[in-house]
């Protein structure tokens, strides 16, 4: 959280307010505001703080991957812990590889992977699988059942 | 798969790759992509109502940190629940506002039979394990099994790039 810029109320109903429905027209912006009982310039000023704060990781359209023609999926390793930092640096190495967040459990790496072909996905956890010695055990989505994303601030 | 992606031309992908970082800040944001990407502003609109509508944008709007925000526990719930109920389950926990992302996913058997992933935010661990504890009373006896992965390390994020 940041010190510089504690969030008052209105940060706050912008934070969770705008989580979506950002409307499509030529000043939306304005329209926000409107709705929202605040100046356009205000909105504008607020959000861009918000932003270099790091409040916001980003402000606009979130693009759904694989309706963009690109494929996802989720995989794990079960990885030795004196081997742990080595094999974090081999499957990072892979551009593909997205995310990757260390878990307490016998899986205890799993990894995002993104690439622009399907197939691709199947080639770059056979190379992981290859230069690390370890099953990567892959956990593609079958079903999404994503409804919002929504954070309280 | 490639279905809505085969209907995207290049106009499209050029206006995907200039806004998936951010809509600018400015008064009419829309005309400045437009403007940048040496396009009319009504076609700009036009093209991006159209993938929201078709789904390829799923939403315009704040995306938080919620690292940021104070949400800095995060539990991936993992869940072996009869394959035969699993969307209707699914389709209930990602209904929770405090489920980020709830998603049907293979079971690796024997050594992995969990087939429901719903990842859950809070601000500590015991905030976590009260939500996942809502989560298991609302399953009843349809959750054989549950676990929470915390998390306790970033090793990499970077976040997903097009390009045209």
């Amino acid at each position: 959280m940041t010190e510089k810029h504690p969030l008052d109320e209105i940060d706050r109903r912008i934070i969770n307010g705008l989580q979506g429905g950002f409307p499509i027209c030529s000043s939306p912006y304005a329209a926000v505001a409107h709705d929202m009982g605040l100046a356009e310039d205000d909105l504008l000023r607020r959000l861009q703080r918000l932003r270099t704060d790091g409040l916001l990781s980003r402000f606009g359209p979130m693009y759904h991957a694989e309706k963009l023609g690109g494929a996802l999926t989720l995989a794990a390793i079960s990885v030795p812990e004196d081997r742990y930092d080595a094999v974090a640096e081999q499957v990072n190495a892979h551009a593909e590889v997205a995310h990757n967040y260390a878990r307490e459990h016998q899986l205890n790496m799993w990894f995002v992977l993104a690439t622009e072909q399907l197939s691709r996905i199947d080639e770059v956890i056979a190379e992981i699988e290859a230069e690390t010695g370890l099953k990567v055990y892959n956990m593609p989505k079958k079903e999404e059942f994503f409804i919002g994303l929504r954070f309280e601030a | 798969m490639s279905e809505s992606s085969d209907l995207l031309d290049e106009t499209d992908r050029r206006i995907i790759v200039a806004t998936q970082g951010g809509l600018p800040l400015v008064a009419e944001p829309y005309g400045a992509v437009a403007d940048e990407l040496g396009l009319d502003v009504d076609d700009v609109m036009a093209r991006m109502q159209r993938m929201l509508d078709g789904g390829l944008i799923r939403r315009i709007g704040a995306v938080p940190n919620h690292y940021a925000l104070g949400y800095r526990a995060n539990g991936m719930s993992v869940w072996d629940v009869p394959d035969e109920d699993i969307s209707e389950i699914g389709k209930m926990v990602g209904d929770l506002d405090f489920v980020s992302h709830c998603y049907h996913r293979p079971r690796h058997l024997p050594y992995w039979s969990y087939n429901l992933f719903a990842m859950v935010h809070g601000r500590d661990r015991d905030e976590v394990s009260d939500k996942v504890e809502r989560i298991a009373k609302l399953m009843g006896i349809k959750d054989r099994r549950h676990e929470i992965l915390y998390s306790h390390r970033i090793l990499k994020k970077t976040g997903l790039r097009f390009t045209a």
